[in-house]
């Protein structure tokens, strides 16, 4: 099976290029590029449904056929490649009537039941059909009828709205090389079914089947009749479920998460997403939270206490530590923190640490027993480590304590008896006793924690939805996530936070205001990350200094 | 022993022994001569057994008419891959039945003139792809390959000559679509009977990825002939461009129907009249489709000034195809006819392409209801815009097939079309 998945970008100055003409226009490309790639590459979308970038081209459905000048019939974009002094019309009028004929068939015999499907409004049939369609199907007939099947997994299927492109089919084939799914039958008759009731149950990735399918004969059983497509934002961020930090979409509605959806990044993901991943989203949208900052032993018992606002928090808690520090009570600082923290938080921490005059930051991370590679693209993988930013925190000097459930390991923390962070680990195995002996407890987090019970300063953080950052992924690349829902209440990032009382505990005139500076400072104060910088990030973010090889790279 | 029909009109090179069973043994047909022009190919080297297969114009038999020799010499020399010989026993052409005689009959025939295509092409495996339905000729050509195998005529070193070639005979599972040489490509290998898109071509990348050859059961049983005799001798026959004798499928409503073997450029009025014996009860003639099902149907005018050969033909509005002839005479319905073969086409899309897919059962449907008196002239248009869509948009010609017939109908007896529209009445037969 050939499988296009260029793995890294044509940056080699070295590489042949070939100069054609489409649609009057002189474009030119790499060898071996192919038409409709090149057309792409100035801002033409030949229509297609059975071309995708990460999928073996079978030049099926008909629709990218273009005007060649010199070939004796339309030519498939998808597999023809850009020749020198190659002449291309897509807007010709063969093309256009050619375009307009298999929409036409397309229609025959769909139910155009587009009020009930979720696909309507990101839809490529809606899309294409509404752009260069007929204003009037003439078929008569009956339609033919498959109904709805389910396909195991997360994964419906209604085959009448089918557009047989087998996306889905080459997915399972090429890319996850599980072949669950087929076409049966043949002619008009053909539908995509599962091998025997197995269907799509077990496999690991079968959810990109939804994605890639341009119409909605795939669809998601938790989306279903979810929400309407045209009122979600996207949001891109970065997936925290493992170490992989595969490129996300975030749509959200009404200040939730309503699903996930891979974002195309072929350094990182390709075109794909885990259903591990994909499926674990529902803690974004935790209604319990920490919403006012509170300060004094034992606020968090009392909820209701009234914060004096951030001011006089971050005031109390500067003056506290300042003292301590200074009549050497504070000793070493024992810091814990989520590896799902962005690097911004975590570096805000360090400096915390480092002013009060250094100590330990640990994380625990929960760890899985296996990777589960994505065998046809086999760079991503549902890594063991199941948190963002283990390597990001790695980096910037934490330690990573207890067991692979991520508990445990946190003896010498709980009853330390100088100065005691906990930043985002909500210390479920924890008990109220925690930091019962500490000179100073300062709890930083999203959701409330009966091991805050002792905290003298409870500061509510924004979750990594409700904020902009970076994680460094598995390999070593920082990649930003941006911020998709409304932080609820005074909740802050906590890189603003700590950054503030790090510039306060340093006599810093100025603390980062916002993610890019905190991330530029850090990287300018920071080895791991020396020459990196905030908007050289770029879309496909950038490697840290020392990278970690990866299968399939 | 006379094999259903034959006529004196005939030359009968590759038909000789049909209806001789003694043919189909080894012994019979060593009696008859063959395998000794194998001896002869190996003398002369491959290069020059395609020359000569070039010099006799031999054109392909399965339906294109593309120039043999011309297609031989596409395969690469000296590339180090292993070559592979197809022979395309798959012919499920309505109308055709030529192919299964020449197996039924001659199966040496055939097999040395795969062994000589294979040995030009410099291809060490031959498979045979016979159509499934095929129970008797692929049980004879089985035999066939048995016997050749034990006589050393086939496999390692043949007949001393240091020449390696097999030969494996392989049944299909009974899809129109496996014909299409790279649908049986891809059938042969195990997987869905799909044609793929070309380019690549097969002499490039073919069967199992290697460099392929496919050639039709009449091509290569007229191979030996060819070799054996000289290009001039094979020129004796037919027309400039069309050289040769053809076969000829004669099916419908003729006295005699059968295979016939012709030189091309044969009148095809003489071959109804004369050949067949004509019309069946006296009857006039309405139409004939030449070429198999999926050409342009002709109507009497055009019969009657038409030359059997690939440029004749196609001046008289239709294609020579695999020289399949359908004879309809007067009491024919033509929209029942067209559309029961519209079903056909639609029933063995194979169903990658939208416009096949979709477009076969949509002027399957239309035909079907323009049948039961319930059309309308506006369903006419359609029809043609519908067929246009579907003509030159695919990945092979199938969807082409179903436009052929439709079109040409409607064209050439609109008004059998119109007095169903307009009555619900229906032309001729019940």
């Amino acid at each position: 099976m050939s499988q296009s998945t260029p793995q890294a970008n044509g940056n080699d100055a070295a590489v042949e290029t070939v100069t054609l003409t489409i649609d009057g226009r002189e474009v030119t490309v790499p060898k071996g590029t192919t038409v409709l790639k090149a057309a792409e590459s100035v801002g033409t979308e030949v229509p297609h449904y059975c071309f995708h970038e990460g999928l073996s081209s079978p030049a099926m459905c008909r629709l990218c056929l273009v005007e060649v000048e010199g070939a004796p019939k339309l030519q498939p974009s998808c597999v023809t490649q850009a020749q020198d002094g190659q002449v291309v019309r897509t807007q010709g009028d063969q093309a256009l009537r050619q375009r307009r004929g298999v929409l036409e068939f397309y229609l025959v015999n769909h139910p155009l039941d587009c009020p009930i499907c979720d696909q309507s409004g990101e839809c490529h049939l809606q899309d294409y059909v509404h752009e260069e369609g007929r204003d009037h199907g003439r078929s008569r007939e009956p339609k033919r009828v498959f109904g709805r099947d389910d396909f195991g997994g997360d994964v419906l299927f209604y085959g009448d709205r089918c557009v047989m492109c087998t996306r889905c089919v080459r997915f399972m084939n090429e890319v996850e090389q599980d072949p669950r799914l087929t076409v049966v039958e043949r002619g008009n008759r053909s539908v995509i079914d599962t091998f025997f009731e197995e269907g799509l149950d077990g496999t690991h990735w079968s959810g990109n089947v939804v994605d890639i399918c341009p119409v909605g004969a795939l669809v998601s059983k938790d989306f279903l009749y979810k929400q309407r497509a045209w009122d979600l934002d996207h949001t891109p961020s970065i997936c925290p479920s493992c170490s992989q930090g595969c490129n996300i979409s975030l749509h959200t509605r009404d200040n939730l998460v309503q699903r996930l959806k891979p974002r195309k990044n072929l350094d990182v993901n390709g075109h794909w997403m885990c259903d591990h991943g994909r499926h674990r989203y529902e803690f974004m949208n935790r209604p319990d939270r920490l919403t006012e900052p509170l300060t004094g032993r034992g606020t968090a018992r009392t909820p209701s206490s009234a914060s004096r606002g951030w001011r006089a928090a971050l005031t109390d808690v500067v003056d506290r530590a300042r003292s301590l520090a200074e009549g050497g009570r504070g000793g070493r600082v024992m810091a814990v923190m989520s590896p799902n923290a962005s690097n911004e938080d975590i570096g805000a921490l360090v400096e915390v640490v480092d002013a009060l005059g250094g100590g330990d930051v640990v994380y625990r991370m929960a760890r899985a027993d296996d990777e589960i590679v994505l065998k046809g693209y086999p760079s991503l993988a549902r890594r063991r480590d199941l948190a963002a930013n283990g390597h990001g925190a790695e980096l910037l000097g934490a330690t990573r304590v207890g067991d692979d459930d991520a508990t445990g390991g946190l003896e010498a923390v709980a009853d330390h008896d100088g100065i005691v962070i906990v930043l985002g680990d909500e210390l479920d195995d924890q008990g109220e006793d925690f930091g019962r002996a500490a000179a100073l407890y300062l709890y930083l987090g999203a959701h409330p924690s009966e091991a805050a019970t002792h905290a003298d300063a409870v500061l509510p953080t924004t979750t990594f939805a409700e904020q902009e950052g970076t994680f460094t992924n598995i390999q070593g690349r920082v990649q930003r996530f941006r911020q998709g829902l409304r932080a609820p209440g005074s909740a802050r990032p906590a890189w603003l936070i700590l950054g503030a009382v790090a510039a306060e505990l340093s006599g810093r005139e100025t603390a980062p205001t916002s993610a890019e500076e905190a991330f530029d400072a850090l990287a300018g104060r920071t080895n791991a990350l020396a020459g990196l910088t905030w908007d050289g990030l770029g879309s496909r973010g950038a490697l840290v200094n020392e990278t970690v090889p990866l299968a399939g790279d | 022993m006379a094999y259903p029909y034959t006529s004196d009109h005939e030359v009968r090179v590759l038909s000789e022994h049909f209806g001789d069973p003694s043919a189909r043994t080894l012994e019979g047909a060593r009696r008859n001569g063959r395998y000794e022009t194998l001896k002869k190919a190996f003398e002369m080297g491959p290069d020059a057994v395609i020359d000569v297969v070039k010099d006799s114009g031999l054109r392909g038999r399965g339906g294109a008419g593309f120039p043999t020799g011309l297609k031989w010499s596409f395969m690469p020399k000296d590339d180090g891959k292993p070559h592979y010989l197809l022979c395309n026993a798959d012919e499920s052409e309505p109308g055709t039945f030529k192919d299964r005689e020449l197996i039924r009959w001659d199966p040496h025939q055939l097999i040395e003139g795969c062994l000589i295509g294979a040995y030009a092409i410099r291809a060490q495996h031959v498979y045979i792809y016979c159509r499934g339905e095929f129970f008797e000729a692929s049980a004879v050509l089985g035999r066939a390959v048995e016997e050749a195998y034990e006589a050393g005529l086939i496999g390692k070193d043949i007949m001393g000559s240091g020449v390696d070639i097999d030969v494996t005979v392989h049944i299909g599972a009974g899809a129109y679509i496996c014909g299409e040489e790279t649908g049986l490509m891809n059938s042969l290998e195990g997987r869905r009977g799909q044609p793929r898109v070309k380019p690549p071509f097969p002499a490039a990348v073919g069967a199992f990825g290697q460099p392929t050859t496919i050639n039709n059961v009449e091509t290569l049983s007229a191979v030996p002939h060819i070799v054996k005799n000289g290009a001039d001798w094979y020129r004796q026959w037919g027309t400039e461009k069309s050289p040769g004798t053809k076969l000829f499928c004669v099916s419908g409503h003729v006295n005699r129907p059968g295979n016939y073997e012709l030189p091309l450029g044969f009148p095809l009025r003489t071959l109804i009249d004369e050949v067949c014996g004509g019309i069946r009860d006296g009857n006039a003639l309405k139409a004939v489709i030449p070429g198999g099902s999926s050409v342009p149907i002709m109507n009497a005018e055009e019969v009657a000034r038409c030359d059997l050969d690939y440029e004749g033909v196609v001046a008289c509005g239709s294609m020579l195809g695999c020289a399949s002839v359908i004879v309809m005479d007067e009491t024919t319905d033509i929209v029942k006819q067209v559309r029961r073969m519209a079903y056909f086409y639609a029933h063995e899309s194979c169903g990658q392409c939208t416009p096949c897919r979709e477009g076969t059962t949509w002027v399957t449907r239309i035909l079907q209801r323009i049948e039961d008196g319930r059309g309308t002239e506006e369903d006419l248009d359609t029809l043609v815009e519908v067929t246009d869509q579907m003509t030159g948009t695919t990945i092979c010609v199938l969807s082409d097939s179903v436009a052929a017939p439709v079109q040409s109908s409607i064209t050439k007896f609109r008004d059998e079309y119109l007095a169903l529209i307009r009555r619900g009445e229906r032309v001729g037969a019940a």
